[in-house]
């Protein structure tokens, strides 16, 4: 398996890839077993995907290769697109009647977007958390238990639930309320909730659209411990506009820039340390967006 | 308040004319109060009139040519058989419709022309209503002159662009970060819809639909366009019993030449369609109420 790093067609390719550093600390969490998920696997792959609404076009181009099993962070300037390449790959821009989109989008080789890919059952393979706590006015246990139960996977249910709810690190903190409303918790509570209910029927990809803006510090670092956690069992691709939470949880940066377009995706470390095109660095010190 | 000497600025800013303030509050002020005062006095001159008239007898008996023996139980059963037939015609249609429109439709130059109608038909003139009751549900349909499912099916229409209008306002008001969650989680739009979006607009849904039962109580032209009688003695036993309603009653009391029909019977009537009027208007308050705290 190769490491290859995709930049924007438009950039000069960046030829001198960075084969998988052996100290890069994302990949020696999930090595422990020796198994596939030693070299990364490309999971999701973008091939010049564009994106419109209407006459506007919101992304660029983009070519992307997304490994499995570790957390991608999207960053870029408000209105880059980074959140509209999240919604592509579950066609959530779907539910927009602008929308419109050209180009491929691979998710373990089947593109999403050929016409015999439902995108309901597509989503049902992505969880998805969005930047606002959007839990359901229900009790926390029906929340959490939402996806298996419009997915119809009603066995052992309960049993799910609090697996997913360990795994959002929430268990210990609602295990005696689970009947009680999840609007009751802390918006950091909701939060950890969305994801247990995002990761409830057990999905291949979670996406994250800036889950921790709308959070006070305490609960934004525990949504971060959280996403680093969650990087050991499923592929993690998040979006953010706070460039030291993607420097801190991320092991691959994705940089867009105005106009939709990808400018640089590499190991993380790179990307802050030493980034190919100087515009990146300008963003990512601050001269820029 | 010491240096009151006109040089000091602590009082030296002048003063700003107040006159159009006053006087437009005292107008404010009366506008309200005209309303309020009559609707007091009409309240009150019923009220008042109906004392001695509004007891158990007059609720549990059938109509009767002697003032003292008349009675509104048939009027009284009627209309509220009435309403519950509106009730459950009008609650799924106008659901559905209201779904319809705001979840599935797209927002084409017929959606646009659906909903403008819609609006438009709120505002018709109950008495149309009738005319169209007649001609559709009696003529067209024969299903009989003034029975309770033509009297239903009538009154239904009138208040079917209400209820779904005030349906549409409800779905809309539930945040589309819940759909999302809900698409995003791979549901369906029926299970959306059905999960988390009808769930949450239920209140808002059953308010309307109350509110709007609530006018259809007082209606009577309709009834009188469907040719359902002024009076009947006998209680409604099935969905083509010939059935009257209590405005119906009671414009017909009021058309009675002795004064004791014009002014007690006619009273006591009143105050039991205000009554039976508010009660409803009470729960839809209590359901809104209920619901918007737990959400």
């Amino acid at each position: 398996m190769t490491n290859e790093q995709m930049t924007s067609s438009e950039t000069e390719p960046t030829d001198d890839q960075t084969a998988p550093t052996p100290g890069t600390d994302g990949l020696a969490d999930t090595a422990d077993s020796g198994g596939e998920t030693t070299f990364d696997r490309t999971l999701l792959e973008a091939r010049d995907l564009s994106v419109y609404y209407g006459e506007e076009r919101a992304l660029a181009d983009v070519d992307i290769e997304i490994p499995e099993k570790q957390v991608t962070a999207v960053i870029g300037p408000s209105g880059c697109g980074k959140s509209t390449f999240l919604r592509c790959i579950n066609r959530m821009n779907d539910l927009v009647d602008s929308a419109r989109v050209e180009g491929e989008l691979c998710f373990d080789g089947k593109n999403v977007y050929d016409d015999d890919v439902d995108p309901v059952a597509l989503r049902r393979k992505i969880g998805m958390v969005f930047q606002s706590p959007n839990p359901f006015p229900k009790s926390i246990r029906d929340n959490v238990a939402y996806g298996l139960k419009v997915q119809g996977k009603q066995e052992n249910v309960d049993e799910k639930v609090h697996t997913a709810l360990e795994r959002a690190a929430l268990l210990d903190e609602v295990e005696d309320q689970l009947d009680s409303s999840g609007l009751d918790l802390s918006g950091g509570q909701q939060q950890r909730l969305c994801i247990a209910r995002a990761i409830a029927p057990d999905p291949d990809v979670i996406l994250m659209d800036e889950p921790a803006s709308a959070l006070d510090p305490v609960a934004t670092s525990k949504i971060e411990d959280l996403i680093e956690d969650l990087a050991e069992e499923y592929t993690v691709v998040i979006v953010t506009h706070n460039m030291q939470q993607a420097a801190r949880i991320s092991d691959k940066t994705a940089v867009f820039l105005t106009g939709g377009e990808l400018v640089e995706f590499d190991d993380t470390d790179k990307i802050f340390e030493n980034p190919e095109h100087d515009r990146v660095e300008d963003y990512i010190t601050g001269k820029f967006g | 308040m010491a240096a009151d000497t006109g040089e000091t600025p602590a009082d030296g800013f002048g003063r700003v004319s107040r006159t159009k303030d006053v006087v437009f509050r005292l107008l404010a002020l009366a506008a309200t109060l005209i309303g309020i005062v009559s609707l007091a006095a009409l309240l009150l001159n019923v009220a008042v009139d109906a004392v001695g008239w509004l007891d158990w007898q007059f609720l549990t008996n059938p109509p009767h040519p002697n003032p003292y023996e008349a009675g509104f139980l048939p009027a009284l059963v009627g209309s509220i058989a009435i309403m519950l037939m509106i009730a459950l015609v009008t609650f799924p249609l106008g659901v559905g419709a209201a779904v319809y429109l705001e979840e599935y439709a797209n927002d084409g130059y017929l959606t646009r022309f659906i909903q403008l109608n819609i609006a438009n038909l709120a505002g018709v003139p109950s008495v149309v209503y009738g005319l169209l009751g007649l001609g559709l549900f009696v003529g067209l349909f024969n299903i009989g002159y003034g029975n309770v499912l033509a009297a239903a099916f009538t009154i239904a229409l009138l208040i079917l662009p209400i209820v779904i209008i005030s349906a549409q306002e409800a779905i809309r008001a539930v945040p589309d970060s819940q759909r999302q969650a809900s698409y995003g989680m791979g549901a369906t739009k029926w299970q959306t819809i059905r999960n988390v979006v009808l769930p949450r607009a239920m209140p808002g849904i059953m308010t309307g639909t109350i509110l709007a039962l609530g006018r259809a109580i007082g209606e009577t032209a309709p009834l009188i366009m469907i040719a359902a009688p002024t009076t009947v003695f006998g209680l409604p036993n099935s969905f083509f019993s010939k059935v009257s309603a209590m405005p119906l009653q009671i414009y017909n009391w009021a058309s009675y030449p002795q004064t004791e029909f014009q002014y007690g019977v006619v009273a006591a009537g009143v105050v039991t369609l205000l009554v039976v009027l508010l009660t409803i208007n009470s729960i839809a308050i209590v359901i809104r109420n209920r619901y918007q705290q737990r959400t």
